[in-house]
């Protein structure tokens, strides 16, 4: 019974998962003293807790977390953003320019206008209001240039690995740099068209097959061999 | 929609009704997850003649603002009929009866839906039934509740549906169009299977405090066979190239 229980296996939503009193960590819920998956994924049972790796879903905003987003409107003295979420980041002009600045709305498009894309933290995230975002920091801020490709935001741990050890993968083998945003935005920027090509397809595979297992062998196999 | 058939039997001496199947058969189920690229979640099934495609979009902004609800994301559903569906030309403004199925989908719906994570938004659940042929509003939900496992909305389990009823005294699973034109009762049930709840039960006809509970027995058989159907839909979308499980 133990061992069955501590391999993943696939759910749907409604599937049971085990009777035991573990502590719920995500995509699951208690009903009476069973703990059953509300969503598509893969069940994880460890020593205290269980959980559903999901394979769809929406971002939802969580503090500390790293985005990508495009500004969408200037309003008042915040930008908003659209962060591939159901929500909005809002994005204060106190935070760019300093606290208790008023900046007028030019001087704010000269900073960050219509369409840019910016990497940002989100600073806060609570029910009541738009998640706030942040630029504050030396690797956050406008990003220039790079190619912006969309995934699922449930695969992301999947793209980048075990400690890192799949994003390593790609970006070692085609000298690409790879920003990723936890909200299932990428920006991929590579000097060589066949590794920039060749980081892409890494990354589609990812989002195809994040269910399977080994898969990072099987990127490495992908782009150790020639054609994209 | 047409007129009742008077010389249709519903029943031959062998227990086969008008179409071929027996009394405690559905007829044959497909449904296919993730049709839409546009929405967030889609699903088309085939339920005998019955052709319906379900897409879901959001969670998202509420518009209009108003309907918004600041504690929980709200669920809202569209049953829409073409104009091409029946036999003669339907009138695409919505009916009453489009407007009944699609408060009573939403409402079987609800149960199972955790929008409480979403607060502030809306997840719209369009359905458009393409062909007709009796127990759309089995299907359409059937469809729905896939379309939204395949959104990534959380759900406490997946609703399917099917309907029972009564037809030349006998009572009968999967009513299609003649049975429920000439027969004496349909009775459409949602069903949650893993929490074992019953979420949609209508009855159109006449039945004995017997016959009820006989025919709410059948109809979960029914829901039941549906299930394993909609189950594969979803494996099949997104464990196929699967080895697990």
């Amino acid at each position: 019974m133990k061992k069955f229980e501590s391999k993943k296996r696939h759910v749907l939503p409604g599937d049971f998962i085990t009777t035991a009193p573990l502590r719920l960590q995500g995509n699951v819920v208690l009903e009476g003293k069973r703990v059953i998956a509300t969503s598509i994924g893969l069940s994880d049972v460890s020593a205290d807790s269980v959980r559903v790796i999901p394979l769809t879903g929406v971002y939802l905003p969580k503090i500390d977390d790293l985005v990508i987003g495009t500004i969408q409107y200037i309003f008042g003295s915040s930008w908003f953003a659209d962060i591939n979420s159901c929500y909005q980041g809002m994005l204060l002009g106190q935070d760019v320019f300093g606290r208790g600045s008023y900046p007028t709305t030019s001087e704010m498009k000269e900073r960050l206008e219509k369409g840019d894309i910016i990497y940002a933290k989100i600073a806060n995230s609570d029910r009541q209001r738009e998640p706030l975002i942040s630029i504050a920091d030396q690797s956050l801020g406008k990003i220039d240039s790079g190619e912006l490709v969309k995934i699922s935001p449930t695969k992301i741990p999947r793209l980048i690995g075990k400690h890192g050890s799949m994003i390593q993968t790609i970006e070692s083998s085609t000298n690409a740099t790879i920003t990723v945003g936890q909200n299932g935005l990428i920006v991929v920027s590579c000097d060589e068209t066949n590794g920039l090509l060749k980081a892409l397809a890494a990354i589609r595979m990812v989002d195809e097959q994040a269910h399977l297992v080994n898969l990072t062998d099987k990127v490495k196999k992908m782009l150790e061999s020639d054609g994209v | 929609m047409g007129g009742r058939e008077a010389n249709v039997v519903l029943l031959d001496e062998n227990g086969i009704r008008s179409d071929g199947r027996k009394v405690n058969e559905t007829r044959k189920v497909t449904i296919k997850a993730g049709v839409l690229k546009n929405a967030s979640g889609s699903a088309y099934i085939e339920f005998g003649g019955n052709k319906i495609l379900a897409g879901v979009f959001g969670p998202r902004d509420v518009h209009p603002k108003h309907m918004s609800n600041p504690d929980t994301g709200i669920l809202r559903v569209r049953y829409h009929m073409e104009p091409f569906s029946v036999d003669e030309r339907k009138k695409p403004a919505p009916s009453r009866r489009e407007i009944e199925i699609s408060k009573v989908i939403k409402e079987a719906l609800e149960p199972a839906v955790m929008l409480e994570k979403f607060p502030r938004t809306a997840v719209d659940v369009y359905l458009e039934v393409l062909q007709a042929d009796g127990g759309t509003r089995c299907a359409a939900l059937d469809a729905a509740s896939v379309a939204l496992a395949d959104a990534g909305i959380p759900m406490r389990d997946l609703v399917c549906a099917c309907a029972s009823g009564k037809a030349a005294d006998t009572l009968i699973l999967d009513v299609n169009n003649e049975e429920d034109q000439a027969g004496q009762a349909d009775m459409p049930i949602g069903y949650m299977p893993n929490l074992g709840k019953i979420t949609l039960l209508q009855l159109d006809g006449v039945l004995t405090p017997d016959e009820y509970k006989k025919c709410i027995e059948l109809g979960l058989e029914g829901c039941k066979q549906v299930y394993e159907i909609q189950k594969k839909a979803l494996r099949e979308k997104y464990f196929s190239s699967g080895d697990k499980d």
